[in-house]
């Protein structure tokens, strides 16, 4: 399958070059685009159409049994054989995957880059907090949270981690309808606000419509 | 680094296994220049076989290994189907789980203690029921027919067998048995047609495990065994102790015979494997709906208590025992109670305790660096492990101890290696290793890894979230995995004494030199101190995941972590 | 001897590729240090001795199923660390013939330094095994010891001949034995029951008067054999063929009564003869549970000593057959390739010394008759035995009665082979 969008050739964004993946030699899924700065690149299309696999392969882990050409830039960096923790993609799942043994600051202190006193540091993860009204919740075990607080924290950690593109892997659709557009909403403001590249990939309609960018839609 | 791990593992596993096979195997041809033997042929299989009443042995080491893996393996399926999600199966899940640390011989110990004829058991009916004022001269222990190393046999393999069903169990479809319940079948025929093949497919080494450990058990027969004749890894040992030379190429021959005793145990349990299918299926396809299971399932409950109690309540014959003075037949208690034997045994305790520890600690502490190094290689390559290297971790568990450690402990010998604490280390990390592995790898391959992703996407390297992440995350299977390291190590009777060249005596060897005897304070003393330290670890290990993780509800025992 | 050192000359075996791989590795890790090569200790320079041994770790390989036994190996390693400076480490083993199979092993391994082995507790055939394959030290030296000239060599034949093998000097003397048999008197107090019975005739009738109430240890171990070795005596006419090695159809005709007298009891012994004692220290248990009603020691001291422990009751009683026992000596030996000889030899003339002897000899230690001679010692050291008191069940020297010699080597294997053929084959 394949999708086709303008670039515009800056490459300030996420640019995704001639992709190709292949699932052992059968061709999966084409793709030539560029995702600019704030701007939301909406992937849909059914389960098995590869949208997952575009995640994995842009944030360094495809599996074995798949391979993958073409280029990866973001920033005008080559990223396409960067190690995963090398790329500075952020990635959000369905799942929100907070990490169980720390306490909800401890998850963002963990993702905040190294440097700075532990003083400087606690203030940055409490304020990114703060931004999404959980402050008060910082010491808390993260298993204790709602669904909609942890996807909260999903995003803060993500955040402080300063990535320079984002990516959406159905981070939406365990949440209920409400939260669903409350949180959604979070998440574009912040995408717009910091300007990142953002690829949502999504089975949803009303998921790409929030987004506001261009939407490609895959078929099996 | 870490890629070299498999081969280091190969090394470490198979190396000792086949030097020491391959050493024997000469030595029984007659090939041993050592000995200014050199010509080969089967003159020594010939000894074997011409020895009295070797064909008993056989015979014992034969039977013994079939029926006690058929015997504990039918009672914990049977249990496990028929009491499954009830109230009274969590009471024996709990009861069971330090019955597992319990090492074999002490095990074996208790139970010589409740079931001799001067034991608890007749004291506990005597003179009231029985009128006896002295000991029945009845042949309970160490009868030919070796009933009684059975059943010590029995009671340690159960809680073995359980643990690695209930592991097996939630990777298995267990709403099957759910369904042949709608079709009418009774619960226990229903969860052996519907769910008891999918698990049998992953205990079956584990079983192989058992008929192995039982064909070519040592301690257990020395303490309740038959005598004239023990069983054949008894007679072989002996053969290899024996200050005539000759008797040492015996006894490589008859190593020899022990693994082909084994083998054609393990040939026998597959035919019975077969059999057994080839009968369920049929009644299965006559629509045999096994209604009528009451009495299967009582007799299967009792037959876990039975074992299980007999198991504790030999514990705590070990504990009065070791505080006895006087003990007079038939009564129930002991006349005086003194700590004589501990205060006597003080240092001798520390000296031989501190040293299994020690043992124990860096057996269990490298193997477990070893399994983790194994398991983090295969996360990073992608590597799924064939059934070919499944085959190659059981190995060690296998093969018979004495078919390969004789040999041992002559090449360490002739490196000067015997006799020191690293030779003795180093072999019991082949047997250490294979359960670590065994116990870490399934709830390190459930893993979710997407987690490591994201901590990965983060900016985190590969060895920061090793450490940072994946370890702690699974510090409640890691622990428990290190101390079921440590309670094998604790437990090694055979490589402890003869790689050790005597001169590392641990607190099992000593217990053991003390059964001949049968000196009960000490025993009891030995014997118990050989269950505290396991035990000790093993509540270590289930204590310490939950104090470090009290505030972290999804890592609790039985939350989703 | 010769094949062995032509053995060790053409060692280079199926393995020495593996070996030498693993070898590699051993130095690299350190343990195999070599051992480093010193002119022999030589007891005559006690001083020269006294000096090499002072740090030196000993390795005492000795039977260690007896407590109060290990007791007093325990205060004797505290003895020598106190005036020597000697560390003694007791290798607690179940069968000595293990030990002369581990130095056998050595010595084929081409081990001829830094053994594992430092002292031995060792009699009878297993010093004549020792002796026979050259794993002993080879010079004399036993008899060069100080304490040694206290001993009662010239009136004790046993502590110059072990089991007829000459001692010569490669083995220091620690004790003396001889077969005694103990019984719980609460049941020998009726009728023709009234006495225990001390001759062949009276103990066959006893045993089918009571059975499942007599049992013996199971040949190879030492007391199932002397056992063997005393029906035996009792038996043959000629008690002279058993001071030498016989040809098989001397030894078929001599011990055939003895077959015959076994088979005639073993269906009345306990278990019906179909398992056996393990040793000593089960005989005592089994007696002090009552499962039987007679047992035997090679120490006479045993019975008092186990009434003054608790395990027997206080009516246990000592007898000894009338025709005599078989007694015999125990010592320590030092293997060819010990790594720490000289404080092996002071623990050895440690062992023989009055206080040593004296505290071995008290019943509330051990209660094993001493090696000395009483008028060989200084009044301060006859007071140590002086002090002694024998307990109740404890035979005088008199009520001893006359010692039978071991008889050669050869009999007590040939009679544990045979043993097990005819009674351990499970048929």
């Amino acid at each position: 399958m394949t999708a086709q969008i303008n670039k515009t050739g800056a490459g300030a964004g996420l640019v995704l070059e001639n992709i190709e993946i292949f699932h052992g030699s059968a061709p999966l899924l084409c793709l030539d685009a560029e995702i600019l700065p704030g701007q939301v690149l909406t992937l849909m299309g059914p389960s098995g159409s590869g949208k997952s696999t575009l995640v994995s392969a842009i944030s360094g882990f495809l599996p074995r049994a798949f391979t993958c050409k073409g280029r990866i830039l973001l920033g005008g960096n080559d990223i396409t054989i960067l190690p995963p923790d090398q790329r500075r993609v952020g990635v959000l799942f369905q799942d929100t995957l907070l990490f169980p043994h720390f306490s909800v600051l401890e998850n963002v202190l963990y993702a905040l880059p190294p440097g700075g006193s532990m003083q400087e540091r606690r203030r940055e993860a409490l304020a990114l907090l703060a931004a999404v009204s959980l402050r008060n919740l910082a010491q808390r075990d993260p298993d204790t949270l709602s669904g909609g607080q942890k996807a909260r924290v999903a995003l803060v950690r993500v955040l402080a981690s300063r990535p320079r593109a984002l990516l959406l892997d159905e981070p939406f659709s365990k949440l209920d309808a409400d939260l669903r557009a409350a949180v959604r909403q979070l998440v574009f403001a912040e995408v717009a606000r910091r300007a990142l590249p953002t690829l949502l990939v999504t089975h949803d309609r009303s998921d790409a419509d929030a987004a506001g960018g261009p939407i490609l839609v895959l078929d099996s | 680094m870490l890629r070299l791990i498999p081969l280091a593992v190969v090394l470490l596993l198979l190396a000792p296994i086949a030097a020491g096979t391959a050493s024997i195997l000469l030595a029984a041809l007659g090939w041993a220049p050592e000995f200014d033997a050199k010509t080969i042929g089967l003159d020594m299989f010939a000894a074997v076989f011409k020895a009295p009443g070797i064909w008993h042995s056989v015979w014992l080491s034969y039977w013994v290994g079939l029926i006690a893996a058929a015997v504990s393996l039918g009672i914990v399926i049977l249990f496990i189907a028929a009491f499954i999600d009830t109230r009274g199966f969590r009471l024996i899940s709990a009861a069971i789980k330090p019955v597992l640390a319990v090492p074999h011989a002490a095990a074996a110990f208790g139970l010589l203690f409740l079931i001799a004829p001067s034991g608890f058991l007749v004291r506990l009916v005597s003179p009231d029921l029985t009128g006896f004022v002295r000991p029945p001269d009845w042949l309970i222990v160490n009868d030919p027919g070796g009933y009684a190393m059975l059943g010590g046999l029995v009671i340690k393999e159960i809680p073995f067998l359980f643990f690695v069903t209930m592991a097996a169990l939630p990777q298995t479809e267990a709403r099957r048995a759910e369904i042949a319940g709608a079709l009418g079948y009774g619960r226990v025929w229903g969860w052996l047609i519907s769910v008891f093949p999918a698990i049998y497919k992953q205990i079956r080494l584990p079983v192989f495990a058992v008929i192995a450990f039982a064909t070519s058990t040592i301690d257990v027969a020395l303490v309740l065994g038959p005598v004239n004749p023990p069983p054949l890894a008894v007679r072989v040992l002996q053969w290899m102790n024996d200050p005539d030379v000759n008797l040492r190429l015996t006894a490589a021959a008859g190593a020899l015979v022990q693994l082909g005793v084994t083998l054609a145990t393990l040939a026998s349990w597959f035919a019975l494997e077969n059999l057994v299918t080839l009968i369920a299926r049929m009644a299965a396809m006559r629509g045999w709906r096994g209604k009528k299971d009451h009495i299967t399932a009582l007799l299967a409950g009792a037959s876990i208590t039975l074992s299980v109690g007999l198991v504790l309540a030999g514990i705590a014959l070990l504990f009065i025992w070791s505080f006895t003075g006087m003990w007079r037949f038939p009564h129930l208690l002991p006349d005086s109670w003194t700590t004589a034997s501990w205060s006597a045994q003080g240092a001798n305790i520390f000296e031989t305790g501190s040293r299994a520890f020690v043992i124990a600690l860096a057996a269990a502490s490298l193997s477990l660096v070893l399994v983790l190094a194994s398991l983090e290689n295969e996360y990073r390559g992608d590597i799924k492990i064939s059934d070919l290297t499944w085959w190659m971790i059981y190995i060690p568990l296998l093969v018979p101890q004495i078919a390969f450690i004789g040999g041992l402990s002559f090449l360490f010998l002739r490196l000067g290696l015997d006799g020191t604490l690293w030779a003795v280390v180093l072999v019991h990390m082949v047997f250490v290793y294979p359960y670590v592995y065994l116990t870490l790898a399934d709830p390190w391959n459930a893993f979710d890894t997407r987690i490591l992703a994201v901590a990965r996407t983060l900016g985190k390297n590969v060895n920061n979230v090793f450490w940072t992440i994946r370890l702690p995350m699974l510090l409640r299977p890691v622990l428990a995995a290190f101390a079921l390291g440590f309670a094998v190590s604790i437990a090694q009777y055979l490589p402890t004494l003869l790689i050790g060249a005597g001169r590392q005596p641990t607190i099992t060897t000593e217990a053991l030199a003390l059964a001949a005897g049968g000196n009960r304070r000490l025993i009891g003393i030995y014997a118990l101190i050989q269950t505290l330290m396991p035990f000790v670890i093993f509540a270590l290990a289930s204590l310490i995941p939950r104090f470090v993780w009290r505030e972290r509800r999804a890592l609790q025992a039985g939350g989703r972590g | 001897m010769t094949r062995f050192s032509r053995a060790v000359a053409k060692a280079t075996g199926a393995f020495s590729a593996l070996a030498t791989i693993l070898g590699l590795l051993a130095s690299m890790i350190g343990t195999a240090g070599a051992p480093v090569l010193a002119n022999e200790p030589v007891p005559a320079d006690w001083e020269a001795v006294l000096s090499e041994a002072r740090g030196q770790e000993v390795f005492w390989y000795a039977w260690g199923g007896a407590e109060n036994i290990n007791a007093y190996i325990a205060w004797v390693g505290e003895r020598v660390k106190e005036d020597y400076g000697v560390t003694l480490t007791h290798v607690k083993v179940s069968e000595t013939a293990n030990v002369v199979a581990r130095v056998l092993a050595e010595k084929a391994a081409g081990r001829d330094e830094g053994g594992a082995v430092d002292l031995v507790w060792v009699n009878g055939e297993n010093f004549a095994s020792l002796k026979r394959e050259g794993l002993l030290l080879p010079e004399p030296w036993s008899t060069d010891l100080p304490n040694y000239a206290l001993a009662d060599f010239e009136n004790k034949p046993v502590l110059t001949s072990d089991f007829t093998e000459p001692v010569d000097g490669l083995e220091s003397p620690w004790g003396t034995a001889q077969l005694t048999f103990y019984y719980d008197s609460r049941y020998f107090s009726e009728g023709e029951n009234s006495a225990p019975p001390t001759n062949l005739e009276a103990l066959e009738r006893w045993i089918k008067q009571n059975p499942g109430r007599f049992t013996y240890a199971a040949p190879p171990n030492f007391i199932g054999t002397t056992f063997l070795k005393q029906v035996l005596y009792g038996l043959v006419e000629d008690r002279a063929v058993l001071a030498e090695p016989a040809d098989r159809e001397t030894f078929e005709r001599i011990t055939a009564p003895l077959w015959e007298w076994l088979d005639k009891i073993h269906p009345d012994l306990w278990r019906s003869g179909r398992v056996f004692a393990a040793d000593t220290t089960h005989l005592k248990t089994l007696l002090s549970d009552s499962e039987i009603d007679i047992g035997m020691t090679f120490n006479p001291g045993e019975a008092s000593s186990a009434i003054n422990e608790g395990i027997f009751p206080d009516s246990v009683r000592s007898f000894v057959m009338d025709y005599g026992s078989i007694g015999n000596a125990h010592f320590v030996a030092i293997p060819f390739n010990a790594n720490a000889k000289a404080a092996a030899m002071v623990v050895a003339n440690f062992l023989l010394s009055p206080e040593a002897q004296a505290r071995k000899a008290d019943e509330n230690v051990w209660g094993d008759p001493t090696v000395l001679a009483y008028d060989k010692l200084s009044a301060e050291q006859k007071a140590l035995f002086d002090a002694l008191s024998k307990g109740p069940a404890t035979l005088g020297a008199a009520e001893l009665g006359a010692t039978l010699n071991e008889p050669d080597a050869f009999w007590t294997d040939a009679l544990a082979a045979e043993w097990s053929a005819r009674y351990a084959s499970g048929s």
